[in-house]
């Protein structure tokens, strides 16, 4: 690792690294700082323009753009009760009544210390278990890559409590639209209904920019202007970092859960941070504060948020799985110049690794650098209007959907997309399962077919002890999450009010004619009871 | 607040049958065409290299998660409230006709003028009518062809209507707006 440090110092020195690195760490805080827009819609834009740049450039850009949206995102949130980035939301429980409270900038000290904590603690992970993964990444085979793809795709969907069926669909329609097209194997084609534009197959970046950039587009513009009013905040940007010290145990086990639950696929932010900040006031000594503008819960929350991004980048660069929507868009990126993430990356590329590692860290430093001298100003990107944002973003949309191969047909599909982008988002049903259905379906075929082709017997699959660690977690997590579903299951209840009112008093009365009065006095006489006692 | 309560996204129930009820009849045709738009091929030596596998698994997938959730919905029929929130899907109808003229205007009238004048008409439609926020918004458009066809090189053709301008300054437009 020592030995190739030079190296990755030496790639992070070339002129257009570095710069990459400022203006994706910038541009990221200045995009999160604006609600509405988020990382999402940016990488989605930006991505066509980064198949022209060294995989290192373009990789350090959308990694700036990703690891820098958050820290943004806590402005909005805290300022304006408004999550800037989908992630900071939970930050306005106990942003927001500290800004009422007057204390808006040592809220944001607050967010942007845990926020650097958080960056700082999962790149050193990151670098720490990259021996580890350098070791463990080779043993992962075809079918090893496929049963984790699998798991993937199963844990999106398990993700999605309240929402599972529908994020089943969903996925089960993004791995659809993977095989729309010919077909690798025995170039047949499937699903293309006699039409040549669908002989191809369906753009993942052209269904990523229908999804989220169009569809974004269409819901600020179909949405109504807000008035802004940005509250007066005084005090040091500083004393947040000096506050944080006196809660290492929040920082560090909200840390912790941002690094493990990134890692995981398909888990990623929200659940490393509801189980953060469910940890934290479990934790602490005043429980009753959180959502009432407790320090500790808006450390729990941007600690575990920030964490996510770096430990994020573990599946995709070891097994080439990406974990979430940003990810699988990064994906893109390496397929498009030939490198492929996996187990190879890590034997042949390490400089490479190493490279980003470092550029994760210096980003963290750059961004609260920033953010120090910049807050003041950056506070007013939360007045631009929604109408007029939406415009902007359709115009950017269009260069990114455009400049993929200047095909009338690709803006045509992506506003399909976002057709049904706009849908989705206003029923507020989950869009990220359509992506990873559509990358890690490709991946399950392909892995699938390569790893059937070497088995015998349906046992022999899960021989290897990797593949079979895969089976029983897969099997684990199926399991208990019908369980789960068994035991919250509920009849739907298909009454009409007026009828729910009508049977409730109906069985209340039934039965002998004083049942219902003699209740009533039972009541009356306990009530009267407990008030002499409580007096 | 709970945990379960805290991890549990709220949905928004108006529309919400009229949407699975449709990606459920879509799921249903699209499977019935399986053996139309996929083939099974014979020399195929195990189940995983059939090409009908995983448009099988995928739709599948779909018919069961439409097909459950709307069993479990507590109203299985759309009511005037659901009608309402579906009207309410074709509203950006307008802009996707904006976007549209807009891409296929791009190659004949070039980057820069379409991009100006998408920025500043829509800017204007949308009830922006000052001049400081039409020029704000003539800034963007020149600001986006700037950094993406200038700086970045992103790949957009130049407009037809280039061809007109003189010599350097054609190539100049054709190559950077």
């Amino acid at each position: 690792m020592i030995d190739i440090l030079p190296a990755a110092i030496e790639v992070l020195m070339r002129w257009d690294v570095a710069l990459a690195l400022l203006v994706g760490s910038i541009g990221g805080v200045a995009i999160g700082a604006i609600p509405g827009v988020g990382p999402a819609v940016a990488i989605a834009i930006l991505l066509p323009a980064t198949f022209s740049m060294d995989p290192i450039v373009g990789l350090t850009l959308l990694l700036g753009i990703y690891g820098s949206s958050m820290y943004g995102g806590a402005i909005p949130a805290i300022l304006i009760n408004t999550p800037g980035t989908a992630v900071n939301a939970l930050t306005t429980y106990d942003g927001y009544p500290m800004t009422a409270r007057g204390e808006g900038r040592r809220a944001l000290s607050l967010a942007y210390s845990a926020s650097f904590v958080g960056g700082i603690f999962s790149v050193l992970c990151l670098i720490l278990l990259s021996p580890v993964l350098a070791k463990v990444a080779p043993m992962f085979g075809s079918r090893e890559i496929f049963l984790a793809a699998l798991l993937g795709i199963i844990l999106v969907v398990v993700a999605h409590r309240g929402q599972m069926l529908i994020a089943a669909a969903l996925s089960g329609f993004g791995i659809l639209l993977s095989t729309v097209g010919l077909e690798p194997a025995a170039y047949t084609r499937r699903y293309t209904f006699e039409q040549s534009w669908l002989a191809g197959g369906i753009d993942l970046i052209v269904v990523v920019l229908g999804l989220f950039a169009l569809s974004q587009a269409f819901l600020l513009m179909t949405m109504d202007d807000e008035k802004v009013r940005l509250p007066r905040a005084r005090g040091s940007l500083l004393q947040g970092f000096r506050e944080l010290a006196r809660h290492p145990r929040v920082a560090g086990v909200s840390a912790s859960f941002g690094v493990v639950m990134g890692m995981i696929p398909g888990v990623g932010e929200f659940t490393a941070q509801f189980m953060s900040y469910t940890s934290a006031r479990n934790l602490s000594k005043s429980p009753q504060s959180f959502g009432n503008g407790s320090s500790e819960g808006l450390i729990a929350s941007e600690t575990a948020n920030n964490a996510v991004p770096a430990a994020a980048m573990i599946p995709l660069l070891a097994l080439g799985i990406p974990g979430e929507a940003l990810t699988a868009m990064m994906l893109s990126v390496f397929y498009v110049h030939n490198v492929v993430p996996g187990p190879g990356l890590f034997q042949n590329d390490m400089d490479f690794v190493v490279a980003l590692y470092l550029a994760l860290l210096i980003l963290n430093v750059l961004v609260v650098l920033f953010l120090l001298a910049s807050t003041n100003q950056l506070v007013h990107l939360t007045r631009i209007p929604n109408r007029f944002l939406g415009m902007c973003v359709l115009l950017l949309s269009f260069v990114g959907v455009y400049s993929i191969r200047n095909s009338t047909v690709d803006c045509l599909i992506a506003a399909g997309f976002g057709m049904l982008g706009f849908v989705l988002k206003r029923l507020n049903l989950p869009i990220v399962p359509i992506i990873l259905g559509m990358v890690l379906g490709g991946i399950m075929e392909v892995k699938f077919r390569t790893s059937m082709a070497r088995v015998r017997d349906p046992l022999d699959f899960i021989e290897r002890p990797i593949a079979f660690i895969l089976f029983c977690l897969i099997i684990v997590i199926l399991l208990s999450t019908i369980w789960r579903a068994r035991r919250d299951w509920k009849a739907a209840d298909r009454r009409t009010p007026q009828k729910k009112a009508s049977q409730a008093f109906s069985k209340r009365i039934s039965g002998r004619s004083t049942r219902h009065f003699e209740n009533r006095t039972k009541q009356q006489r306990r009530r009267r009871f407990y008030d002499h006692v409580g007096s | 607040m709970s945990k379960p309560q805290l991890l549990e996204v709220k949905t928004r129930v108006s529309g919400q049958v009229v949407f699975v009820v449709f990606g459920f009849l879509v799921a249903l045709f699209l499977l019935s065409q399986i053996g139309t738009q996929t083939e099974w091929n014979d020399r195929a030596r195990t189940i995983a290299a059939q090409p009908r596998l995983w448009p099988a698994v995928a739709l599948c997938v779909m018919v069961a998660g439409f097909g459950l959730h709307w069993r479990l919905m507590r109203r299985r029929r759309p009511n005037s409230l659901d009608w309402g929130e579906a009207r309410r899907w074709i509203e950006p109808l307008e802009f996707l006709v904006w976007f549209i003229v807009y891409v296929f205007a791009v190659p004949r009238l070039g980057f820069l003028p379409m991009s100006l004048l998408f920025a500043c008409a829509l800017t204007w439609r949308l009830g922006y009518r000052s001049k400081g926020a039409l020029a704000v918004a003539a800034l963007f458009a020149v600001a986006v062809t700037v950094v993406f066809k200038g700086l970045l090189g992103v790949n957009i053709p130049g407009g037809q209507i280039y061809e007109l301008l003189p010599g350097s300054v054609r190539t100049f437009f054709l190559v950077y707006l």
